[in-house]
């Protein structure tokens, strides 16, 4: 018999950057209470950043993510909230606030070989009662040997699933069940395995579908996609397509399509696309939501989006840098100013 | 002849130390006499007694029971360990120049200080980001007001040493606390990303204030620069890379226009690599701290009116 997968919905988390931030309480409630109805266990609702992350480095939320985490905290009858917090931008302070507004789970991002600053934050979390998720961002950044070891230090944390987090949408096919397996291998019983992916280059849900045939017990999706880059693995699709190879997921495929088109397709402002800013996303390995920074660079300075993304993957910048965005189109249009002159 | 020199000790023979006694070994002003660690096996205590200081893993107790007892200690341990010793070193008279954690005395940045501060027993020397960034909010909420201000502070993974990794938080809230008392905005907020490329990135931060939309933006640059030249002075690599960028209002920054300042910091050096400018700029930033204290104190000592007054 083939395992169970849970499928977690991050419409209201990343969806967040595809929306600008931009999410109202309405959005928020609609959405939780599809998914809630449609069986989904685990809704994600921040800043696309995560807890703290309302600011000019990646954009100020329309509405206080507290507002939001409480009015999906209000909506869901059977599913958890949870929350998400990036340390070095949110803090345990954070974290706090949201557990006393009812968020039942924290998923905790590290860049991949930076785990260990996540240690007093799922100490905290696990203290305070909260289910506990671990993301190591950027995992094509890491070999499955480092990516694994660096997952042990997030179990001996606390954490409950360790997530191989393909922020980029750089993985293809093996790349992630590799991943998946090292660290299905490393953590045994002590944590599950989970994978979240990006349609940058197309792969979210193949991969998601290779990642549980190597062990992956929690799979990420959004709905209609929405998320940051190209979007993430849609929801709808993950549910249909593991309903057909005989997986069962505990979610309701026909309720969760229908969500994706009469709930949430209405609100969206920019539907995920697989455009050029978005592939060479995918192909240079850039965090997918430095998409709509390096756009705002693109107009703002006059050059090309997608040359400041491959400049940004061959700098090896990490998520969080979106500052260095604008730093590099600064360097352009001083190197375009130069060979002008020339 | 040799001028009159404060005596100095430092507390804690790790990296910072190490590093702080390199850059005070040039200095005109302080003699660092000891150097003190608990580990009779630490390579600092070895490398201090090789250039000629005096060391010895007695710690707080054998510092304070030589027979010249320092004018100023640099305590680079970590807060628990300050906490303790600050108490012992007031008693003492000494001044005390606390790179850890634990600010028992006020927080303190080189081009931002008030007088005072030299002249306090104890002060803070918040944290790097703090020192990165600080002096730049300073120069623009000395133009404007400046409502809120945001940094981003990013340093490679090699830099980022195990007590940083342990407590993050407490980065981030000592540096906005820090952005906000010493800085002069109303509310500050700061990020740390940690970037574990390889060869190392050399040290970025990136200040973004809210601004009046009709603010003097010319003043405000202007004002930028020349905090930036005068950080210079005690760390030469210390840039501004780009132009202040100015940009208008956005729906979202609540009415405000926005500054952004893109800076990098390459150390000296002297012991830390060159990439770790977020080390170098504290160890800096305490050596001329402590150089300003050993002028005021030397200056009392050849006055007869202006004596230290240990608040």
């Amino acid at each position: 018999m083939t395992a169970p997968v849970r499928i977690v919905d991050t419409t209201l988390r990343d969806g967040s950057h595809a929306m600008a931030h931009r999410f109202t309480e309405q959005h928020v409630r609609d959405t939780v209470r599809a998914l809630d109805d449609a069986g989904v266990s685990l809704v994600e609702v921040t800043h696309g950043d995560g807890l703290g992350g309302s600011t000019f480095n990646y954009g100020f939320s329309l509405v206080d993510e507290r507002t939001l985490i409480a009015a999906a905290v209000e909506e869901a009858r059977r599913a958890r909230i949870a929350v998400l917090l990036l340390p070095g931008l949110g803090t345990v302070t954070d974290l706090r606030a949201a557990a006393d507004l009812g968020a039942g789970a924290v998923r905790i991002a590290t860049h991949c070989t930076e785990a260990d600053v996540s240690v007093q934050h799922f100490t905290a979390a696990r203290d305070l009662g909260l289910e506990t998720v671990g993301f190591l961002m950027l995992s094509h950044m890491a070999e499955p040997e480092t990516l694994a070891k660096q997952a042990r230090i997030m179990a001996d944390a606390g954490c409950q699933c360790v997530y191989v987090v393909d922020s980029a949408g750089a993985l293809i096919l093996e790349d992630a069940s590799d991943r998946v397996a090292a660290l299905v291998a490393e953590l045994g019983d002590d944590a599950q395995v989970g994978y979240h992916g990006h349609q940058n280059l197309s792969f979210g849900v193949a991969n998601s579908v290779l990642a549980h045939r190597a062990g992956a017990r929690q799979i990420d999706g959004s709905l209609v996609a929405l998320g940051a880059g190209a979007g993430n693995s849609p929801t709808e699709v993950l549910a249909a397509t593991f309903e057909r190879l005989g997986v069962e997921t505990g979610v309701d495929k026909d309720a969760l399509m229908d969500a994706a088109d009469t709930v949430v397709k209405p609100f969206i402002t920019r539907l995920p696309v697989m455009d050029r800013s978005s592939i060479v996303q995918g192909f240079a390995g850039v965090y997918s939501s430095f998409l709509l920074h390096a756009e705002r660079a693109a107009e703002r300075y006059g050059v090309p989006a997608h040359e400041i993304l491959y400049r940004v993957g061959e700098r090896r910048y990490v998520g969080g840098q979106e500052d260095m965005i604008i730093d590099i189109a600064l360097e352009l249009v001083e190197e375009k100013k130069n060979v002008a002159g020339a | 002849m040799t001028t009159p020199r404060a005596v100095a000790a430092i507390v804690g023979p790790g990296n910072i130390g190490t590093d702080l006694l390199a850059k005070l070994q040039r200095s005109d002003l302080v003699d660092v006499r000891y150097m003190v660690g608990v580990d009779p096996a630490s390579e600092g205590l070895a490398r201090a007694e090789a250039l000629g200081v005096e060391a010895s893993a007695g710690g707080v107790d054998w510092l304070l029971d030589r027979d010249e007892t320092p004018d100023l200690v640099f305590d680079a341990t970590s807060a628990k360990a300050h906490l303790a010793a600050a108490p012992r070193y007031a008693e003492a008279g000494i001044r005390a120049i606390d790179l850890t954690p634990a600010a028992t005395g006020p927080f303190t940045c080189p081009v931002v200080a008030p007088p005072e501060h030299l002249e306090v027993p104890n002060v803070n020397m918040i944290t790097c980001g703090g020192q990165a960034t600080i002096p730049i909010v300073h120069a623009v909420s000395s133009v404007t007001d400046v409502p809120y201000a945001e940094i981003v502070a990013s340093v490679s993974s090699r830099s980022a040493g195990p007590g940083t990794r342990a407590n993050i938080d407490e980065f981030t809230e000592t540096t906005a606390r820090g952005l906000e008392v010493v800085g002069g905005a109303e509310r500050g907020k700061a990020i740390i990303i940690i970037n574990p490329m390889e060869p190392p990135m050399i040290m970025r931060d990136t200040v973004f204030c809210a601004i009046d939309p009709d603010a003097d933006r010319a003043a405000i640059a202007q004002s930028i620069h020349d905090t930036a030249r005068r950080v210079q002075e005690y760390v030469p690599g210390y840039t501004v890379k780009a132009e202040p960028q100015f940009d208008d209002p956005r729906p979202d920054w609540n009415g405000r226009a926005r500054v952004g300042v893109f800076l990098e910091v390459a150390g000296n050096g002297d012991y830390l690599p060159t990439y770790a400018g977020n080390l170098d700029i504290m160890t800096a930033a305490a050596a001329r701290i402590g150089e300003l204290m050993a002028e005021r104190l030397l200056g009392a000592d050849s006055g007869p009116s202006t004596k230290a007054v240990y608040a």
